[in-house]
């Protein structure tokens, strides 16, 4: 038995989700034989972990704050021992820009496309760049703040008419901005789950059919029968493994550790492209890392056990 | 074991398969229940530090705690088994008779036997739909209308069709061309829901000439209007004017309504906790709405119904609103003042006579939900003008509420709002003033009269929303 101090809430905009999935936590660690304290993060975060005196941190946080590294750089400090991936690897995950940078630098796909941070607007004049942005990403492009793990303030700019109120919309959410090349196709999450002994395994992939809609909104995938989930995706096994082998890359070259979530599109040509790397995903009842874990026969609990063993593991190591 | 705060129950393992499970047990109107973006940023809007404008609460602060110690000790004296009981499904004497007085207070002459007591408002409108609506039923109502009011439509599966308004409220003659458009498809809606008087949440109170030609196109198609008044009695300025309800039945007469269904609370003129609506109907219509209601809740609460009728036999309710509309008055020209020096030229906005709510409309390239995201951070909040449409239209709007928050925390919620949308306006304006050959963006057209109120183009340009969470 193990005190775990679950991390859940805080302050992102995604405080919701983070609460379901630390409540199912709590559940599963309770049931697994851990005495749990369940931590709803604010500024109290630092007393309220000495007071409980635990031996681990579950962090059950999604969006800034919780899934930057800010949260683990504390725990660090603290030498609380944490699931997940470390300060660094949630530092370049939860950035977009420097998540797509390391991808192409490493040769890894990824849609093309621009970053710019609001004052390159405001002082470097970068909006007369966006005639030639536009031409080298051509339309539709997808326009979404760098720094958010959810699609709050992602657009797409159909016509060059759409780009100025798109990226007023993304910079609502931070000083950053990516416009990105749209990739029509299918929508794919591929989890990746870290192993107690190293190394991780690639999770059978989920397809996110969206039901009657263009695209579909940021509730569907956290309300049951919105959105259609298929896992394993339907894929040949070529493309299966292609898949597959790229999320492991990818989590391999960013650092990640424990569990994280790959998405990406897979277009009409099969040419998969990343588009982002969760490092803490989902863990709610209708979220796509447990979905996946299910299909490959691990249970919810099993999952948790895991996932804090990993990091039980690592602590050892480090230690 | 837990020492979690919250001293949560233990969930039952729930797993992808079993939810997969679940979902083929699903009624099919729970695909339609919405849900969105906003729920979750509306989340983080209860931190104390938020200053929000976007809840609808009256400030029951006002209520005396003496009179509440003493009224609740009355019934605990007097009338204990009672109010712990169950009660008539169309609720209790007193309260019906109290609800008639309120009534007479806006003109309207109503026998208690011609209404039943419900919980809330919210559960009038909930009963009207269960009442009449079947799935693909057509439901009528402005635009924008009550947020609340739309996920009971839609979880009816009804059509909604909102009807354009303007500083007059609901454009009638809008109205009547869409029902030629609706009949020449073979189609009749069920209902008209409207909000007359201080709609929420465009601020607006609906013209008397509106009213009357309302009324007669009601009796002219047959169709049921339900008036949804929870603010009525919250008047601030100007002359009151008749109801819908006593536009159909003149003063003097009580042959009832034919077509209009009338929907009060208290929660706005005593207390929103209590959870008292009632709803008034032609007696057909009310006997199913009672047989509705017996299977929704078979009565509402006793004990609050005990508590309004000592309330009101108490005396000084009058006061009691005079005291709340003395208050929101002045919380609403702080706001009315505080828009007029922090807003940009780019902003307009409803100048309400009444109830609760303003409406502001910005110019058609900010989205107020994201514009939310960012007030969030400056710790201020208002609804976004999306909940108020079913059809994607309002992103550019958004709901003030001026009741529950003092004169102070209302000026600096509006200079901070005003903060943001003003970078958002400079920076779209660096985004385009710079380019080579951007067209200027053209809103949508709309009616010159309603251009200074309610500007609510179309969503016709406007990207998706995708997901990448999860």
């Amino acid at each position: 038995m193990t005190r775990v101090a679950v991390l859940k809430g805080g302050r992102s905009y995604e405080r919701q989700v983070s609460l379901a999935s630390g409540a199912r936590v709590e559940d599963a660690l309770e049931r697994l034989g851990h005495e749990v304290i369940g931590i709803d993060v604010g500024s109290d975060l630092l007393r309220r972990l000495r007071d409980a005196a635990c031996e681990l941190a579950f962090i059950a946080l999604h969006g800034p704050g919780g899934e930057d590294g800010s949260v683990q750089q504390l725990l660090e400090v603290l030498q609380l021992p944490y699931t997940g991936s470390g300060v660094s690897a949630c530092a370049r995950c939860s950035d977009k820009i420097l998540t797509k940078h390391a991808l192409r630098d490493a040769g890894l796909p990824t849609p093309d496309w621009v970053a710019f941070s609001d004052s390159a607007f405001r002082e470097l004049g970068a909006a007369d760049t966006l005639d030639a942005i536009e031409l080298r990403l051509d339309f539709p492009l997808v326009v979404k703040p760098a720094s958010q793990g959810s699609a709050l303030g992602i657009k797409f700019a159909r016509t060059p008419d759409d780009v100025p109120a798109a990226l007023v919309a993304a910079f609502s959410y931070g000083r950053n901005v990516v416009l990105e090349r749209y990739v029509p196709g299918r929508d794919l999450a591929v989890s990746v789950l870290g192993r107690v002994g190293g190394g991780a395994e690639v999770l059978p992939i989920v397809e996110a059919i969206p039901q009657g809609q263009d695209f579909y909104d940021f509730a569907s995938r956290y309300d049951i029968g919105r959105t259609l989930f298929e896992c394993p995706a339907e894929l040949d096994d070529v493309l299966t493994a292609r898949v597959q082998q790229i999320a492991l890359d990818a989590y391999e070259l960013l650092g990640c550790d424990g569990f994280a979530r790959v998405d990406m599109m897979v277009g009409d040509d099969d040419e998969p492209q990343i588009l982002e790397i969760n490092p803490i995903p989902g863990l709610t009842e209708t979220s796509l890392l447990p979905q996946a874990a299910d299909a490959a026969g691990i249970a919810f609990d099993e999952l948790v056990a895991r996932v804090v063993e990993v990091a039980q593991a690592r602590a050892t190591r480090t230690a | 074991m837990s020492i979690d705060d919250d001293k949560r129950p233990r969930r039952a393992r729930s797993s992808a398969h079993e939810l997969e499970r679940y979902s083929g047990l699903f009624a099919a109107r729970t695909g339609r229940m919405r849900s969105s973006v906003m729920r979750d940023l509306m989340a983080i809007t209860e931190r104390p530090e938020v200053i929000s404008l976007a809840g609808g609460l009256p400030d029951t602060s006002m209520f005396d705690p003496e009179l509440f110690r003493s009224l609740m000790g009355q019934i605990a004296d007097e009338s204990a088994p009672q109010a712990l009981q169950y009660g008539p499904t169309e609720g209790l004497q007193a309260v019906k008779e109290a609800i008639t007085g309120v009534m007479a207070a806006e003109g309207m002459v109503v026998a208690p036997d011609e209404l039943i007591v419900t919980t809330g408002g919210q559960q009038a409108i909930d009963l009207v739909c269960k009442a009449l609506i079947d799935p693909g039923d057509i439901v009528i109502a402005e635009a924008p209308t009550y947020p609340g009011a739309i996920p009971a439509f839609c979880s009816y599966q009804a059509e909604l069709v909102q009807i354009e308004m303007d500083a007059d409220g609901m454009v009638v003659e809008m109205l009547e061309q869409r029902l030629d458009q609706l009949a020449a498809d073979g189609r009749r809606p069920k209902f008209i829901y409207t909000i007359p008087t201080f709609h929420n949440p465009a601020g607006v109170t609906m013209s008397l000439p509106r009213r009357r030609r309302l009324v007669d196109l009601a009796r002219e198609r047959e169709l049921l209007v339900l008036e949804d008044n929870p603010y009525g009695l919250l008047r601030y300025d100007g002359d009151g004017l008749a109801t819908l309800r006593s536009l159909e039945t003149p003063t003097g007469s009580r042959d009832g309504g034919d077509f209009v269904i009338y929907a009060g609370t208290m929660s706005k003129i005593l207390s929103p906790g209590i959870r008292i609506g009632w709803v008034v109907a032609p007696r057909p219509v009310l006997a199913k709405l009672n047989l509705g209601k017996q299977s929704a809740d078979l009565c509402s609460s006793s004990l609050t119904q005990y508590f309004v009728a000592a309330y009101f036999a108490a005396g000084g309710w009058r006061e009691y609103i005079d005291l709340m509309c003395d208050c929101y008055r002045q919380r609403r020209d702080a706001m009315l003042d505080a828009l007029a020096e922090y807003l940009p030229p780019e902003a307009s906005w409803t100048h309400p006579q009444g109830g609760l709510f303003l409406w502001v409309t910005l110019p058609d390239y900010i989205d107020t939900t994201d514009l939310l995201a960012r007030a969030l951070q400056e710790n201020v909040a208002f609804v976004p003008g999306e909940a108020a449409f079913d059809d994607g239209r309002g992103h550019n709007a958004m709901r003030l509420n001026f009741s529950c928050s003092d004169e102070a925390q209302i000026r600096e919620g509006v200079r901070r709002i005003g903060k943001i949308v003003g970078e958002q306006v400079a920076l779209y304006s660096t985004l385009t003033g710079n380019r080579k050959g951007a067209p200027p963006r053209v809103p949508a057209p709309v009616e010159p009269s309603m251009a200074e109120v309610l500007s609510l183009p179309h969503r016709t340009s406007r990207g998706g929303r995708r997901s990448r969470g999860g």
